[in-house]
């Protein structure tokens, strides 16, 4: 029965050679920023260069393990965004190409920094600066003073008012611990992520997640990029974000071509497209404000300004390793999350 | 005249099979097609001599993959038996050795050589570099191995296994292969996989350091430190969901059966949507309403000035959550076990002088003991592999389920550990299995049997009448409130900051509009809604199909190994979905049979995963049907396969919609499994609200899981009609009812 079933569909497939031709070009996407976005992105590509796209969206800890786990046959052709140290690890491990796009010209010094860190296998596609948003509502409500700088989220008086996603399955609470250890010296920022430790009241798995908990109400603090608070307050929620006054770290979303790509000149063409400031400014009318790579693209009024905020010399080939990051990550479960709280 | 004519001299069924083989081995591409075998593009992109499409025997002619020809060899060598009867001891001997060492070859073969050349360092040894690799195998390699199954199964009868009888024993040897294949293998290569470390290596040291670690294991809890280890967490909440799941489950089927309560159907009706809700919706409404900022927890803070907390974070809301998913489920294994308790023990009981607690307590319970058994045993399971709620209201007590994920998605990416935590999740459940079994023992709790039992139920002592009627009047109402607090919330704007209602989230998802090319399905959960419908559409019947012909083989053939068999196709019943998920990543990513990203990764999860249902209806019913009604049959000169479909199966539609609907249900709701499996084409509804949830895009989420329960409302109405009841000729029935049925004999005696 089953083979007089493929026959018929053999047969059918037949009849309608004359119809069919070769099949369309198509590209697989490994999309990880959010939903809105990576759609955006999917159809702006369709609609200009007629390539169908299959987008996956997932965040860049969940991307890095599928194309670690597809590395003797890769499905993906390009990974576009999501948290630098991913693209940095894949590059390192040899799950990345190499290429040099001819839009590189165009584009900040920072995306061009994160290139050649990898060895050209990855490039920054936006960046955004680490820092913390409160729900102005709690606040008010539970009479705390308005926090400002890292060292005032380490005080007595918000204990139980700060989340945080766990380092251990969040690109973003990583950035955070590697942030603290650049900015203050490896003991000193243990310790501070000790004094941290005793305010958190959950520490998420999703990196976003604590922010989205703020606008809820759910907590009043949340420790995140600025430009998901940013999004926050643009959907509505009152959610106030804070640049630290110390100075903080950032994050270089990247975007990398899979080795062993199976539509590589799709891929190839998708990965101009997107260093292009024509792709880049429309980010913002997804409530997407991190800051474009390219020069020439329109930002959003929201979008935190990075110029004005004060930011280390993060230092990613370093903290992008696998090795250090292993370590940091060994350290702080020690020291850190097994203390009560 | 010449088909007859080889049909004479070589068995008709082994020229079926050889053809069906040779069709594989000659005639389709032997490997994967990569944009998919029914999109038939391959045709027109150098079939069948392009490599990559060619099949096994252009292959072997073009000089390439050699390894593949002893299989063509192996297809032709039942030639031999050319002229030979099958009675003839050499038909089955030889059909049973080409069988067996063909389809060993098959796998073998499809082991050893993988994508890098040799799999194994033996075997480089041995030959040295091979210097060529195969991709996973395709649909011409399926063919060929069916066929050597089925000639191997044909010799089998040949040599008189279960009376000779080609169908029965064919269809063992398919569900052992199935069985074997996408339950046993993937469950062992995750064991394996939980052996290797960092570096590739395979230690024991280091898989016992992280199987006992203190993260794992730590009771610092109960010393007064912050928590406990994952394990623990993991096993004390699912015990007791286990226990109060009974407890509650046991109370409504109580006041159904036994306080003269008159609303049966409106109870009914409120369990019945738990069971269609997908996994974590509760959870959210859970959070909306006694989150920091929630409604309930407002109000109490207004009303009476107390301080806000996050109690409901961890395992309070855990529980609370759970126990409203899962309390149904119980109530539904246990109201059938209430009501088969035989009055007339209890009259008996009553007789003795014995009043209604004693009657209660020392004869009414123990005789439920099946039931409580089973019903202790799905909460504990579905509370273990539970997904959805740690994730949303989890806080900071980790229970084994997320761990797996974050350890397989999270920055550390260790699939070594997540196979570890899966291992220690299997070990759990299969140990409350085996304890339920002891705890049941072999004691008998036969209470129906071919007499009349005209007796009456007697009613609950008054003292637990009340309690029943007060624990289940605040469920209900919990449970409406629930449930109206997730449909008002898909109307809402953005809740908890702007109430007033809108259409938008609906709008967003299913918006739907004209193009040039017609309709265009704007909406952004149309996708994932499409790939679940059709999903769930094309696997729910193939699971009632293969867990019924499996309750088929359990209740009425015997053959040695039936023991074996039968714990085989209940194993998957016990193993959580979550490490269902993790063991198919890594058994079915690469070669010899490469399904991630495809949508029959999925299908065959949930075969495979909701089969143990289907078989166990498939068993109840059909030990009612008296077997004499298949020996009539086959006194008549039906063989087995006309029995089982003209007899059997027309006997057995309650099953068959039993088995349809619940794995159709469970292919629209599941997650924890598919989290793993989805891809950028197939992506499933569940996943989707996931990522809608994690987004804080809660109107959304909600909106689609509304109109999720409406279209599995609908399609199990559409199941039901289509499959249609079955018709038993019962006295007080119209004449021309019971004159059509064959059933009718069935009945008459008692089974």
């Amino acid at each position: 029965m089953k083979t007089a079933l493929l026959r018929s569909a053999a047969l059918a497939g037949l009849m309608m050679a004359g119809g069919a031709s070769a099949h369309a070009e198509s590209l697989t996407l490994y999309c990880s920023a959010d939903e809105a976005w990576c759609q955006q992105i999917k159809t702006g590509f369709e609609e200009k260069t007629g390539i169908t796209v299959d987008m996956t969206r997932k965040s860049s800890g969940e991307t890095y393990a599928q194309v670690r786990a597809e590395a003797s046959n890769p499905k993906g052709d390009v990974w576009w965004g999501g948290t630098g140290d991913p693209h940095l690890q894949a590059a390192e491990e040899n799950l990345t190409e190499e290429y040099m796009s001819p839009m590189r010209g165009e584009l900040h010094d920072w995306a061009i920094k994160q290139a050649e860190a990898a060895g050209n296998k990855t490039i920054g596609v936006y960046s955004g600066a680490l820092g913390f948003g409160y729900n102005k509502d709690l606040l008010a409500k539970n009479g705390l003073p308005e926090p400002k700088c890292w060292a005032d989220l380490a005080k007595a008086e918000y204990k139980g008012q700060i989340q945080i996603a766990n380092p251990n399955s969040s690109g973003t609470a990583y950035t955070t611990l590697a942030t603290m250890v650049q900015l203050m010296g490896e003991d000193k920022g243990f310790e501070y992520m000790k004094a941290l430790h005793k305010n958190i009241n959950q520490y998420t798995k999703s990196g976003s997640a604590p922010i989205k908990a703020a606008g809820l109400g759910e907590t009043t603090i949340g420790i995140v990029f600025m430009h998901d608070a940013v999004a926050q307050t643009a959907a509505g929620f009152p959610i106030v974000t804070v640049a630290p006054c110390e100075g903080t770290g950032y994050e270089i979303g990247s975007m990398s071509l899979i080795k062993g790509a199976r539509n590589v000149e799709a891929a190839k063409k998708f990965y101009d497209w997107a260093l292009s400031a024509e792709m880049q400014g429309k980010a913002k009318d997804v409530k997407s404000f991190q800051l474009p790579s390219n020069k020439a693209a329109t930002v959003s009024e929201l979008t935190p300004d990075l110029s004005t905020i004060k930011l280390i010399d993060y230092d990613f080939k370093k903290y992008g390793s696998s090795e250090e990051r292993k370590r940091l990550l060994g350290k702080w479960d020690t020291e850190v999350s097994s203390l009560p709280q | 005249m010449r088909s007859r004519d080889l049909s004479g001299r070589l068995h008709p069924t082994v020229v079926l099979w050889m053809v069906v083989g040779l069709l594989g081995f000659a005639v389709l591409p032997w490997y994967g097609v990569e944009d998919g075998f029914f999109g038939l593009s391959w045709l027109f992109e150098g079939y069948p001599l392009d490599s990559e499409f060619a099949p096994a025997l252009v292959l072997n002619l073009k000089g390439e993959k050699l390894w593949l020809a002893p299989l063509g060899l192996l297809l032709a060598a039942p030639l031999l038996l050319w002229g030979r009867k099958k009675s003839d001891p050499l038909f089955g001997k030889l059909l049973v050795a080409i069988g067996a060492a063909g389809f060993a070859w098959l796998l073998f073969q499809g082991f050893a050589i993988g994508l890098r050349g040799w799999q194994f360092g033996w075997l480089q040894g041995l030959f040295g570099d091979l210097g060529d690799r195969q991709f996973g195998m395709g649909y011409g390699a399926l063919l060929v191995g069916l066929a050597f199954l089925f000639l191997f199964s044909q010799g089998l009868a040949a040599r008189g296994a279960v009376g000779g009888d080609v169908f029965v024993v064919s269809t063992i040897a398919f569900v052992v292969a199935a069985v074997g294949l996408f339950i046993f293998m993937p469950i062992l290569q995750m064991l394996a996989n939980a052996l290797i470390t960092e570096d590739g290596s395979y230690s024991l040291t280091i898989f016992l350091g992280k199987l006992f670690s203190a993260r794992l294991w730590s009771l610092d809890c109960l010393a007064g430190g912050s928590r406990c280890g994952v394990a623990w967490n993991s096993l004390f909440l699912a015990v007791l969901v286990g226990v109060l799941t009974t407890v509650l489950g046991l109370v409504f089927a109580l006041m159904v059966t036994r306080t003269g309560f008159r609303h049966g159907t409106l109870l009914r009706a409120l369990t019945v949507l738990p069971i269609i809700t997908p996994p974590f919706v509760i959870g959210l409404a859970i959070i909306l309403l006694f989150g920091l900022s929630g409604a309930v927890t407002q109000t109490f803070s207004e009303l009476f000035g107390i301080q806000p907390t996050r109690w409901i974070y961890g395992l309070p809301g855990l529980l609370i959550a759970q126990l409203l998913a899962f309390t149904p489920i119980a109530f539904l294994v246990l109201i059938g076990v209430v009501e088969g308790v035989s009055p007339s023990m209890e009259e008996a009981a009553q007789t003795l002088r014995a009043n209604r607690w004693q009657t209660f307590w020392t004869v009414s319970l123990p005789l439920m003991r099946p039931g409580l058994a089973n019903a202790f045993l799905l909460g504990f399971i579905e509370s273990m592999a539970d997904f959805g709620n740690p994730l949303v209201l989890g806080g900071n007590f980790d229970v084994l389920s997320t761990e797996i994920f974050f350890a397989i998605v999270g920055a550390q990416n260790d699939e070594a550990q997540a196979a570890i935590l899966a291992l220690v999740l299997l070990a759990f459940t299969l140990l409350a299995f085996y304890a339920q079994r002891f705890w049941l023992g072999k004691k008998s709790y036969t209470t129906m049997s071919g007499k009349g039992d005209a007796g009456v139920h007697p009613q609950l002592p008054t003292a637990l009448k009340r309690a029943v009627y007060g624990m289940a009047g605040f469920w209900v109402a919990f449970t409406i409130f629930v449930y109206a607090t997730i449909f008002y919330g898909s109307f809402v704007k953005l809740w908890g900051v702007d109430h007033s209602l809108t259409f938008a989230h609906y709008v967003k998802a299913f918006a739907v509009g004209w193009n040039d090319f017609g309709i265009h399905w704007k909406g952004s959960a149309w996708s994932s809604f499409w790939t679940t419908l059709q999903i769930a559409l094309i696997s729910s019947p193939l699971t009632a199909a293969i867990g019924l012909l499996t309750a088929y083989l359990l209740v009425r053939q015997n053959f040695a190994g039936k023991n074996a068999f039968e714990f085989g196709t209940m194993l998957s019943f016990a193993i959580p979905g979550t490490v269902i998920g993790v063991s198919y990543v890594i058994a079915f990513n690469v070669p010899p049979i490469e399904l991630t990203g495809t949508g029959i990764i999925l299908v065959l999860s949930f075969i495979f995963r909701n089969m143990p249902v289907g078989v166990r209806a498939g068993v109840a019913s059909m030990s009612q049907i008296d077997k004499s009604l298949d020996e009539s049959s086959l006194t008549l000169g039906a063989n087995s396969w006309q029995t089982f479909y003209r007899v059997v199966l027309p006997l057995l539609r309650p099953a068959i919609v039993a088995a349809l609907v619940y794995s159709f249900v469970r292919a629209m709701t599941a997650i924890s499994a598919i989290i793993f499996l989805v891809s950028a084409r197939y992506d499933m509804s569940t996943s989707y609200i996931v990522g809608r949830v994690e987004n804080n895009e809660y109107g959304i989420a909600i909106a689609y899981s509304a109109v999720l329960i409406g279209v599995m409302l609908a399609v199990v109405g559409l199941m039901q009609l289509v499959v249609g009841r079955r018709n038993i000729g019962r006295r007080g029935h119209e004449l021309s009812q019971s004159r059509t049925n064959v059933s009718q004999p069935a009945f008459s005696g008692g089974s």
